[in-house]
């Protein structure tokens, strides 16, 4: 009974104060709220695990450990008001919960391992010559929704919805299948960031001790999309054939995810301001025209998405062009058409190349969309739901509804209490399960 | 004086010339050739850099690389040659060592000059080099080259070359060949690069850039422990000149004649803006938002050519409050821009950007910064040119010159229309652009460091011995 005992707490009580106010039945209030967010760091937030993550085996349990790990490390809160507190550490898991618990940050985000505590920093400033700089950082991807605004059409900025997650998800499978296949890395965590992208974290110890010009030369592998506003090519590739990365991404990823999914649900081919602008995109003047007059003379838009895309495909592969141009052709839009990867660049690459960035913890919760920045697994990126993440407002509802049933349901989480103790046990399946992903291939001491 | 051999033997007795630089030489040197030859070689070094930031190909840069060679760092008597090129490079060390910003700029260049030494040594005399790194690579045996063919195949393929499919291959660590990485020449598996025999010279060359950043650090640190105080009378005001003078001002500081204020800024930018930055700012005034990078390049900019702190904050909040409001330009913005001054985070001063680093930056969706003459379409670029009132053979000219690439040159162009006057020191920065329209539209006078005062100033022939100086 001694989980009874926990659940008639103190804590409970706490719970009563915001909780036990009738919510408005089904109506999804996502508003961020500090009142909430100091139960959520209270109940749930998983100190343990971010502090075994972070320690990579230097917790005191190990031999050889390196006492002076975690606490290198810098944190940042971001406090209401938008008051920013850089250079945070701890020296423990249990001070980094306190901390955490009292300013109750609206957003967390970690930053490098220095050579020496970051609290401290300015007593070393003395000494000159860089004694505080930065030695290691995970290796981080920052990817935006938002970046693809000139190839999506069903939102724009900072909005996200099920017709263009498959965007997101094309992204994540091209970057993490290179990651492990042609970096050999193994230790990949992909979190939501609650609102408009994704993060990656590559944890292995090689990514961690990249230096700036090695983590550029990774960001350049993968950037294939170039120009501004004012360029007119969009596509960098040279030469006759793909390189086996982008050969590889194209036939298992991109042509099957733009036929099946991107192609109707962006309609790309069916408006003319639309499909204009992949015509604008082939070189040979002859095949724009023909297919622009084609096209024009067709209004019936019901048949046009992948009618218009075989006809093209048809086109540039065949007849007259074929030795010079057709492979370059091919090419030079295949970016546009299979809206490829990683193109988005201007984020990430800033922040992957320089090892003093910052990047949003996960788990924390954003405070615009009140979602929680959960783990996902990049096997089953597809499913992912970004509209249906765990919101502060419904794991509190769940915490609550929890902890009412508790008494009767007592006893039947005993795989989850392993995991997380008791707290994460209130929150049925959906939040366990995602700290499952983490715990399995993220947190694993190296 | 001795010839230098020791830890050079084995390449020298193919002829080759090509030192690693590994230790300071064991020998005197007169303090006037000591200043003598750095100057030299910071000519070579200069020249690079120009070549560079005016986006010459790697077969140009060859050229421009031998021809600087020849020119600078002969020396009438055939033996001292080697040590000329090893004292100048210990000198400037020694002189580059003392900032991150010496670091990487001296870096950068030695590792492209040792790039094209390389490239010109005879293929034993590479694979000589190459065991003198030690580098521990083995040539891919008969069954692992026949498990990656096919991929090996398709990467050189992709690089329109079809011959080097027979040539041995390396496997490296991906770490190794990060400029190899980064533009998708090697194939990658399971974090190792398979290099080819032809492309070795990445690895060496990665190699040497590791060894001299080390090196530069160490240096740094017996600088400022022991070296500087110890030869504040002969070395240090030496080196502390040679550094400042020859790489001309960072435009981080602008002089007291070049303040601007708000008022002067839209007659300045129509008269007197390079063209990148009249973009940016004619953007801004038209979107009344700028991306990040954007807003660095024309911050920066505008810093250096005098706009203050407050006046920068609200020209800025002047645009941005019109698309976002006060309150988000306060919360969201204006820290970057106190940032930009050193106001704020870890308080450096940031120097506003050269063509160099402009012209070699990247551009997405919705971005406006960069060089105009390397990212825009010619279309845009010659509507661009047009609003400035460049037009006619004028412009045609300059659009030659974007279709070599020579970029720069096209900027220098730009600006001799404009302002119907010869511009004979080229255009390699924003600022020095600004500064010069300046100069002829208001003619104030503007002392820029001269190289020439350093021949007669020390004319010492006391004896010093580098090696002493970086071992003490």
């Amino acid at each position: 009974m001694a989980m009874k005992g926990d659940l008639d707490g103190p804590a409970d009580m706490q719970i009563d104060g915001y909780v036990q106010e009738p919510l408005p039945p089904n109506e999804l209030i996502q508003e961020f709220n500090s009142d909430y967010l100091k139960v959520y760091y209270g109940k749930l937030f998983p100190y343990s695990d971010i502090f075994r993550w972070m320690s990579y085996g230097n917790d005191g349990k190990h031999p050889a450990h390196d006492q002076s790990y975690f606490c290198r490390r810098e944190f940042s809160f971001t406090l209401e008001n938008d008051v920013y507190l850089r250079f945070q550490s701890f020296k423990t898991a249990s001070e980094m919960e306190s901390a955490i618990k009292e300013k109750c940050p609206h957003k967390i985000d970690i930053g490098p391992v220095y050579s020496v505590d970051p609290m401290k920093r300015h007593s070393y400033s003395q000494a000159g010559n860089n004694v505080f700089t930065p030695v290691e950082r995970e290796l981080i991807f920052d990817i935006d929704i938002s970046e693809y605004d000139d190839v999506r059409y069903c939102c724009s900025g900072s909005d996200i919805c099920l017709d263009c997650w498959p965007l997101m998800a094309v992204a994540i499978k091209v970057i993490d299948t290179a990651l492990r296949d042609d970096f050999g890395f193994n230790h990949i965590l992909w979190v939501y960031s609650g609102r408009r992208g994704v993060h990656c974290w590559v944890c292995d110890s090689r990514a961690r001790r990249l230096s700036n010009e090695q983590r550029s030369s990774i960001a350049d592998y993968f950037h294939i999309y170039k120009g501004g506003e004012n360029s007119f090519k969009k596509a960098s590739l040279t030469g006759p054939v793909l390189h086996p990365f982008l050969a590889r991404s194209y036939t298992d990823v991109l042509v099957n995810s733009f036929e099946k999914n991107l192609l109707l649900s962006q309609k790309i081919f069916s408006l003319p301001e639309r499909y204009q602008k992949i015509l604008d995109m082939i070189p040979d003047e002859s095949i724009a025209s023909e297919l622009q007059e084609k096209w024009q003379g067709d209004r019936k838009s019901s048949i046009s998405e992948d009618v218009r895309w075989n006809q093209m495909k048809n086109l540039l592969q065949s007849g007259k062009n074929k030795t010079t141009c057709r492979c370059r052709v091919f090419v030079g839009l295949w970016k546009r058409l299979c809206l490829l990867i990683p193109t988005q660049e201007l984020t990430w690459r800033h922040v992957s190349k320089h090892m003093n960035h910052l990047l949003k913890a996960p788990f924390c919760v954003h405070p615009k969309t009140g979602r929680v920045c959960v783990p996902i697994d990049p096997n089953h990126c597809d499913s992912f739901d970004p509209t249906s993440v765990p919101t502060l407002t419904k794991l509190l509802e769940e915490l609550n509804a929890g902890s009412m049933k508790s008494e009767i349901e007592d006893g039947m989480w005993p795989e989850s209490s392993n995991f997380h103790g008791r707290d994460f046990r209130l929150l049925g399946y959906k939040v366990t399960e995602y700290c499952n992903y983490s715990v399995c291939y993220a947190f694993n001491p190296i | 004086m001795e010839i230098i051999r020791s830890h050079k033997k084995t390449a020298l007795e193919v002829g080759s010339s090509l030192s690693l630089y590994r230790c300071a030489p064991h020998l005197e040197v007169r303090l006037d050739e000591f200043e003598l030859y750095a100057i030299d070689r910071l000519r070579v070094l200069k020249g690079i850099s120009d070549g560079l930031s005016r986006g010459r190909k790697p077969d140009e840069m060859e050229n421009v690389v031998s021809e600087l060679w020849k020119a600078n760092m002969r020396h009438p008597d055939p033996s001292q040659m080697m040590n000329k090129d090893i004292i100048s490079h210990f000198v400037l060390r020694l002189v580059y060592c003392r900032t991150e910003e010496l670091r990487k700029w001296f870096l950068s260049m030695e590792t492209t000059l040792f790039r094209y030494r390389f490239r010109f040594e005879s293929s034993e005399s590479q694979r000589l080099l190459m065991n003198e790194f030690q580098l521990p690579y083995k040539a891919l045996n008969l069954a692992e080259y026949e498990g990656v063919k096919d991929k090996l195949f398709q990467v050189s393929r992709s690089m329109g070359q079809y011959s080097n499919v027979d040539t041995t291959f390396f496997k490296v660590p991906f770490e190794e060949v990060p400029e190899l990485v980064g533009s998708r020449r090697v194939f990658l598996l399971k974090g190792n690069a398979y290099v080819a025999m032809n492309q070795a010279v990445s690895i060496v060359v990665s190699h040497f850039r590791s060894n001299l950043s080390k090196a530069l650090v160490l240096t740094n640190r017996k600088w400022t422990s022991t070296i500087r105080e110890q030869e504040k009378d002969r070395l240090t005001p030496i080196v502390e000149a040679l550094s400042s003078s020859y790489l001309g001002p960072d435009y981080s500081l602008p002089n007291e004649f070049a303040a601007i204020t708000l008022k002067d800024i839209d007659q300045l930018a129509n008269s007197s803006f390079p063209l990148c930055m009249r973009h940016l700012f004619y953007k801004l005034r038209e979107d009344h938002h700028l991306k990040h990078r954007g807003r660095m390049q024309l911050g920066l900019f505008l810093k250096g050519v005098g706009l203050k702190l407050d006046d920068a904050l609200a020209f800025w909040r002047t645009e941005f409050s019109q698309k976002v409001g006060n309150d988000r330009f306060d919360k969201e913005y204006a820290y970057s821009i106190r940032h930009n001054y050193g106001k704020e985070g870890k308080r450096t001063d940031y120097t506003p950007y050269s063509c160099q680093k402009i012209i070699s930056s990247t551009a997405s969706v919705g971005d406006h910064h960069g060089c105009p003459y390397r990212h825009f379409s010619e279309e845009s670029l010659r509507a661009a040119l047009a609003q400035t009132g460049v037009g006619g053979r004028a412009l045609d000219d300059v659009i030659d010159k974007v279709k070599h690439h020579h970029y720069q040159l096209a900027c220098t162009m730009t600006f001799e229309a404009i302002h119907s006057t010869p511009c004979d020191t080229g255009i390699n920065h924003p600022n020095q652009y600004f500064t010069e329209s300046q100069k002829l539209l208001a003619p104030k006078v503007i002392i820029l460091a001269d190289l020439e005062i350093f021949y007669s100033r020390f004319v010492i022939s006391s004896f010093i011995t580098l090696f002493q100086v970086l071992t003490s």
